[in-house]
């Protein structure tokens, strides 16, 4: 487990959740068929999609920046960085904005769900083989009745050297 | 009582600090040979504060540093001693050892400073030397020790009330020297009628002894408020008839000892600052963001408007004119209070004159001119240093040595002039000496001798910047001031992060010219806005030159793919920025876009874009706070619409474009 996830929980929720482990938030969102799950500690907000501003000389998932109250903040396309196929942009595409390394991240995702609770317990390692989503990325597998939850290391996924939203960011 | 004394610090440590800087100020100023009083005094002042507040806040090192200190110039203000030379170059050497200690306990810091020892005891020894008295022969020191002084104190009825006893402060007042008092009880009603809470009575006092003014005036600072007080002094020549005749004028007096009188409610050395605040720098741009979101918002609603039928919404479109008209102005206030004056900068160049020239052995006379243009604070703060080196480096290469100057037919003290204008957008600040100049040959074989190759006829303009080239020095032999050629590189490196231009004039024989273009502030930028597509980008405005409707017969392709354009008798390098940028679509036909001309660092270029949209103040955001630097963008904006508009470096795309084409 990564550390910044170790910090997540604060010492109140570690004494409730004794009994049956560390029990976590995780805000899910789609992208095609899959769901996936971001710590909710690390959103800012959920916007609907708005037009962007294209940078020169930037990687196809770096859609650009928009404007979020005077800030100007880059948006990642999760479908291109993830190397999955691309989608149209509808009226459920929404942008999660996202507090990773002190920056401030848009995110794009067919569409958010909603926020899950699981528990140290339901959370399985990620699997060893490796898949489209490169193996460092993925903390864990969220197995909520017959749903699963690809866990993702935002962190880490925006830091990652071919990623260069976060240059110098470490 | 338990007061947090650690919020008072900062207060203390700027007020400090800003009591050096005036204290040095004044130290230069002074002339040894006519001490200006009020000039000493500013000195003793600055040095009696930072004492008391060294010791109210227990800093007792600093405190007693300066106890010293305030002693030896508590003699130069009581004209026992003359400020010569040696006396000012050790108070100035104080001033450097204060300014230190201080920071050492701004920062916790608890080290020793390690001259402080060694200036504290010649100090010392300067004191316990036989005091050299101002010029005897008008004045003879005894005179001048003992003074007559007429004081009338006429305390508010209510004196009483706040604490204060009159009485008190007379019995002070006997202990400074012989004193003859007279009341006056002339207010005092019938006696049914007094209040016993209330004070009645004023008094004359006559006072004889070796007293100063602010002697005087430390025995009423308490009651400075409550009272009226007239303090004059009164040479012991006349003191006879003054004591005969207490309402004698004072302006009988010989002009010989200056009458010094003076309303003492308020003395001190407020008149200069028109009354100020202190803010934090966070607040102000903080209110910076704010107004600049406003001008934002501002926009958005006068395009939306735009759209309305003005008979109908005539109200409404003329608040909104209105609106438009506030917040510029709000705007440029509010811009206003970040910006400070060039004197801010210059006011520190006296003392590194003087001491450069000195350790050197050189005369030269600073002058400075345009102290009062203004520039953001962010921009001033970085370029002290800068501009620290150009001129140390102007005195140590520039300047001849006084019988090498008149061997030459000029003048054994030479000068330096530092000055500032503005010049459309930019602020430009100057240093110019009248020294040897530059020696090309000189920087040429250096420059060779570093290992770059360069024609013979290089024209002087480029063999000038070559000194900004690191690792290169003409100084004939390294000395502590400067020589290392570390340094004028680092110069123009700061002035480029900043984007100013550094350029250089010299001539042999007359002197070098240093000129530093800046731009007024960080944060806002005229701009001109190009459409490419769907994108919008600002160019800033003082780097646009022209703009134009090109013609075929213009273009001229080079090389096969690479495109000039000739404008007025050269050919410019044509580049489209939809394929800068990698925008999508193709470029409209030549005849139908527009050309921009655009200039940085004395290189042009011809930009292709689809349209000119306008020209408008943008308020400059960071690329780099969520995302990084993106070559060729200096930045971006928001516009009226609320989308992003990045905006051009066209200092960078010249330059890649250069590289591009050597590669």
């Amino acid at each position: 487990m990564n550390d910044t996830q170790d910090q997540t929980p604060s010492v109140t929720d570690d004494k409730l959740a004794q009994g049956e482990g560390l029990r976590r938030e995780f805000l899910s969102f789609r992208l095609g068929g899959e769901e996936y799950g971001v710590d909710i500690l690390k959103v800012q907000e959920i916007r609907s999609y708005d037009s962007v501003t294209r940078l020169p000389e930037a990687p196809a998932y770096i859609k650009g920046v928009i404007n979020l109250r005077g800030t100007i903040v880059p948006v990642v396309d999760l479908r291109l960085k993830l190397k999955l196929d691309q989608a149209d942009y509808d009226k459920h595409t929404v942008m999660i904005i996202l507090n990773v390394a002190d920056k401030v991240i848009g995110m794009i995702v067919d569409g958010v769900s909603d926020v899950l609770t699981l528990a140290e317990s339901q959370i399985r390692p990620p699997p060893e083989f490796s898949g489209v989503l490169d193996t460092r990325y993925i903390t864990g597998l969220g197995a909520i009745d017959d749903r699963m939850l690809i866990l993702v290391d935002i962190e880490c996924l925006m830091s990652a050297s071919d990623m260069t939203v976060l240059e110098n960011a470490a | 009582m338990s007061i947090d004394m650690k919020q008072f610090h900062q207060a203390f440590f700027e007020e400090s600090f800003e009591g050096l800087q005036a204290m040095e100020a004044a130290l230069l100023e002074l002339d040894p040979d006519a001490a200006d009083a009020e000039t000493v005094n500013t000195i003793f002042r600055a040095a009696h504060s930072i004492k008391g507040g060294a010791g109210t806040f227990g800093f007792s090192d600093i405190s007693t540093f300066t106890h010293d200190l305030e002693t030896l110039l508590d003699q130069v203000r009581a004209g026992q001693r003359a400020p010569e030379q040696a006396l000012t170059d050790l108070v100035l050497r104080s001033v450097d050892v204060l300014r230190e200690m201080l920071e050492c306990a701004r920062d916790g810091r608890d080290d020793e400073v390690a001259s402080a020892a060694g200036v504290r005891a010649e100090i010392q020894a300067m004191l316990s030397n036989e005091a050299t008295p101002v010029a005897a022969s008008e004045t003879p020191s005894e005179d001048r020790a003992e003074q007559v002084w007429k004081i009338v104190f006429a305390p508010h009825r209510d004196i009483m009330l706040t604490g204060n006893d009159p009485l008190r402060i007379l019995r002070e007042l006997a202990r400074l020297g012989e004193t003859t008092m007279e009341v006056d009880d002339s207010g005092l009603p019938s006696y049914p009628d007094v209040d016993p809470e209330q004070c009645y009575l004023r008094w004359t006092i006559s006072l004889r002894g070796n007293v100063c003014e602010n002697d005087i005036q430390e025995v009423f600072a308490w009651v400075e408020d409550e009272c009226d007080l007239t303090i004059e002094t009164q040479s012991v020549a006349v003191a006879a008839a003054v004591e005969s005749d207490v309402d004698a004028p004072v302006a009988d007096t010989p002009a010989a000892a200056p009458a010094k009188a003076a309303p003492a409610s308020r003395p001190g050395p407020a008149n200069k600052d028109g009354g100020s605040i202190r803010v934090a720098t966070e607040k102000i741009d903080q209110l910076i963001n704010l107004v600049g979101e406003l001008v934002i918002t501002q926009s958005m609603l006068e395009q939306t408007a735009r759209t309305l039928d003005p008979v109908s919404n005539e109200l409404l479109l003329s608040g909104l004119s209105e609106l438009e008209r506030n917040t510029r102005h709000l705007q440029e206030a509010v811009m206003s209070t970040r910006m400070l004056p060039v004197d801010f900068v210059f006011s520190r160049f006296p003392r590194v004159v003087r001491d450069t020239a000195t350790r050197l052995g050189k005369q030269v006379v600073l002058e400075t001119s345009g102290e009062g243009a203004e520039l953001d604070k962010g921009v001033i703060e970085k370029i002290v240093d800068p501009l620290n080196h150009i001129v140390r480096n102007a005195i140590d290469h520039g300047i001849e040595m006084p019988d090498e100057r008149q061997a030459a037919g000029k003048p054994a003290q030479a000068s330096i002039r530092l000055s500032a204008w503005h010049q459309g957008g930019h602020i430009a600040i100057q240093v110019s000496d009248d020294g040897k100049g530059l020696n090309r040959d000189k920087i040429l074989s250096k420059a060779r001798d570093a290992g770059m190759s360069l024609p013979d006829n290089m024209p002087d303009s480029d063999v000038w910047q070559l000194i900004f080239a690191p690792g290169l020095s003409t100084a004939a032999e390294v000395t502590d001031i400067s020589g290392r050629g570390v340094g004028m590189d680092v110069v123009r490196r700061n002035i480029q992060s900043l984007g100013g231009t550094v350029d250089i004039e010299s001539h042999t024989g007359v002197g070098t010219k240093v000129t530093i273009r800046l731009p007024l502030t960080l944060a806002i930028l005229d701009g001109m806005s190009v459409r490419v597509g769907e994108e919008i980008y600002i160019l800033p405005l003082n780097s646009v030159v022209e703009s134009l409707q090109p013609q075929q017969a213009d273009v001229k392709s080079m090389a096969g793919n690479a495109r000039l354009m000739h404008v007025r008798g050269e050919f410019l390098p044509l580049l489209s920025l939809r394929e800068l940028f990698g925008v999508v679509g193709r470029d409209l036909p030549l005849e139908q876009g527009i050309v921009v001309i655009a200039e940085a660092d004395g290189r042009q270029v011809a930009l292709i874009v689809d349209e000119l949209v306008g020209q408008q103040q943008v308020v400059i955001k960071s690329l780099e706070r969520n995302y990084r630097r993106v070559s060729g963008i200096s930045g971006a904006t928001i516009l009226g619409d609320g989308r992003v508009a990045l905006i051009l470096d066209v200092g960078e795309v010249i330059r890649s474009r250069q590289m591009a084409a050597a590669a």
